[in-house]
């Protein structure tokens, strides 16, 4: 501790649970807008990585609210933000706004995707699995022409509600932190573009992460035309990105409020590690000048070239580095803007713990669950390009091309 | 007849004095309640219970507005309020929660301020340091302001913290879900989670009392008078006093909170 805080500022009211929600809503988020630029705007390049996106996206969005819940005092009255939801705080919406975007935006347009495959894996099959997917059909069989031409144009639709709806959904949770004017760390209207965007860039990258993992442990060639586009993609997105903090911090430091002094000392201070080098250094500056130089944005192949293999590694290894980024940010909003004292006199101190609720192995648990549900997801619902069932079967009568597990 | 000639206003003199009788009544019979202290048996009645046993008037929220009056001049940093808020309202006794707590400024001769509250100010203040000599000294009693626009009410996801009628900022306890988020919007610092309820919790301005015609427990043990309670829009109410006799200032008004703690003799060092 360091000058004067209020006697009640001792504690911080949040911690590392809700470092993990923000992160969590940004990954679901920044993943299903890139599932959207493969299906709406037609990038034919990664389109390998569109139904891999939607799970991981719903495997992020399925693990979002258990920090959330784990954090509350009274987790057991929870249930209390959906029925009686104080229409005047930002927080209560949070039940809809996640409601709305699991029920009627991924689970909606997984199913409309997926109708056909769950139907041609499951015809004429016994088993557990086959008839866990016949269930998921929800009895719809149908593969006629006009019933599949159904299906893309619902999903398309679908996907066109859901781009304002990630927009909504991580805004609004930027929105939670913007809106409040006690806190000058916070208060800013700039909030939610910020986390939106950083939303994407984190989004994208997990995908390039979880797509280079997922393939290489099925022994598949990385298909580099998809990589080279979401390099260039995370590139432009880390611009814009930045652009936006580097506008928010100028704002700030023009403007010189009562605030800047303290806020000032806790940067010098208590964000060196987390702001400056994670943050700012390692998860924005190496790998923008990373990707600038190698990814194929204004040159054809980049500034330098790169073999391949290597060009690839550097992706992965770039891809981490931005989310070691933005988990730092993450942490930055939350758990800086309450290391200085509204009396705006002092700086307090945190320190993580290993156990307990709000400890490092709880969090880490809460991290690693989304992709245990997507290992899940993707054995019931394979999103590889190559387990895709093609329903031939009405145009030349031959057997639909079985389903390939993944291996 | 003379008695029932309308009045120039176009009201009959009966109706007149009706009238009259009708607004001055609970205006008096209010004013008396809250000028002589409440007998101990009125004090004791349920407040909501309707006219009981013991005679009491039913409490009605809508006729009162509450705030309070802290005169900075006066305070001589004694920790009484501080002790008496952890005693009547359960406060846990750690040094770092607090319904009400003391500050203390003590502005040097190049013009800065430091400020400390050792345990809220319950067990006194040690001597200031006084690195290159000190021009001033004072102390600042702090509590929940009860804001007439309060953030912490706007962003409760649930509603379980609310404005009454009667202008006091309550959380109820039964409801509270724990997230935090109130805390995080009040900019006065002035709430907290219980570690035993797992709620948001902070000063109530002592509701149980207020309702009994009696004043909160910080201002019945202030020695020296530096706490003023009462209604903000009654003429007779001694806040409307305070608030006549002093230049008033309010805790970062720049957040239109509007705040009904109102400062006398305030110093621009106070956030």
């Amino acid at each position: 501790m360091q000058g004067y805080i209020y006697p009640n500022e001792f504690e911080l009211q949040w911690s590392l649970l809700i470092v993990v929600y923000p992160y969590l809503t940004g990954l679901v988020a920044g993943a299903f807008i890139l599932a959207s630029l493969a299906r709406v705007f037609n990038v034919k390049e990664v389109q390998p990585t569109y139904r891999l996106s939607l799970l991981t996206a719903l495997a992020f969005l399925i693990a979002a609210p258990l920090p959330l819940l784990g954090h509350l005092g009274h987790p057991e009255r929870a249930y209390e933000i959906l029925m009686t939801p104080n229409t005047r705080s930002a927080m209560a919406m949070f039940g809809f706004v996640y409601l709305w975007y699991l029920m009627m935006v991924l689970l909606l347009e997984i199913w409309f995707d997926y109708r056909k495959d769950l139907v041609v894996w499951s015809r004429g099959k016994t088993g557990v699995l086959a008839s866990f997917r016949r269930l998921l059909t929800l009895g719809v069989t149908d593969l006629s022409e006009d019933a599949l031409r159904f299906d893309r144009r619902a999903g398309k639709l679908i996907t066109i509600i859901g781009i304002p709806s990630a927009f909504l959904l991580h805004g609004y949770v930027g929105f939670i932190f913007g809106s409040i004017k006690a806190n000058p760390w916070w208060s800013s209207v700039l909030m939610p573009v910020v986390f939106l965007f950083s939303a994407i860039v984190s989004g994208i990258a997990l995908m390039l992460v979880i797509y280079f993992f997922s393939t290489m442990l099925r022994s598949r060639p990385v298909d580099m035309a998809c990589m080279d586009k979401l390099g260039s993609f995370l590139l432009y997105a880390l611009i814009v990105d930045f652009s936006l903090e580097m506008l928010d911090f100028t704002q700030r430091l023009y403007e010189a409020e009562e605030s800047i002094s303290i806020l000032g000392q806790m940067l010098s201070s208590r964000l060196v590690l987390s702001l400056i080098i994670l943050q700012v250094l390692i998860g924005t500056i190496v790998p923008l000048v990373t990707l600038f130089l190698v990814a194929p944005t204004v040159r054809k192949r980049g500034f330098l070239k790169v073999p391949d293999e290597f060009r690839r590694l550097l992706y992965f290894v770039v891809a981490v580095f931005i989310q070691i980024g933005i988990f730092s940010t993450r942490w930055n909003v939350v758990i800086g803007g309450q290391l200085f004292s509204k009396s705006l006199r002092g700086l307090t101190t945190f320190k993580v713990g290993l156990l307990g609720i709000e400890g490092i192995l709880v969090a880490g648990a809460i991290m690693l669950l989304p992709l245990v549900i997507l290992y899940i997801l993707v054995k019931v619902v394979p999103p590889w390009p190559d387990a895709e069932a093609v329903v031939e079967s009405e145009l030349t009568g031959a057997d639909p091309v079985p389903a390939v597990q993944p291996s | 007849m003379a008695d029932e000639r309308p009045t120039p206003g176009g009201i009959d003199r009966r109706a007149f004095v009706g009238a009259c009788v009708a607004v001055a009544a609970p205006l008096v019979l209010s004013a008396a309640q809250q000028a002589a202290p409440a007998a101990p048996d009125t004090a004791h009645a349920a407040p909501d219970s309707a006219q009981g046993a013991t005679g009491t008037p039913r409490y009605d929220p809508r006729t009162h507005y509450y705030g309070m009056g802290v005169d900075v001049s006066k305070c001589i940093g004694c920790g009484q309020c501080a002790a008496a808020c952890k005693a009547e309202n359960n406060v846990p006794l750690d040094p770092h929660h607090f319904r009400t707590w003391v500050e203390r400024y003590v502005i040097h001769e190049n013009a800065e301020a430091t400020v400390d509250s050792p345990n809220g100010g319950i067990d006194g203040f040690p001597a200031p340091v006084a690195e290159g000599g000190v021009v001033r000294s004072f102390f600042v009693p702090k509590l929940c302001n009860h804001c007439a626009n309060p953030p912490c009410v706007q962003v409760c996801p649930v509603g379980a913290t609310f404005s009454t009628e009667d202008g006091v900022v309550l959380v109820d306890e039964s409801y509270c879900i724990g997230c935090r988020y109130c805390i995080q919007a009040c900019p006065y610092g002035a709430r907290f989670l219980h570690p035993v309820s797992h709620t948001a919790q902070k000063c109530t301005f002592c509701y149980h009392r207020v309702v009994q015609g009696m004043v909160p427990a910080c201002v019945e043990v202030c020695p020296t008078g530096a706490r003023v309670f009462g209604e903000v829009h009654r003429p007779s109410s001694p806040l409307t006093r305070f608030r006549r006799f002093n230049a008033i200032q309010v805790l970062k008004p720049h957040l239109n909170t509007e705040p009904k703690v109102f400062y006398a003799n305030l110093d621009g060092q106070v956030r």
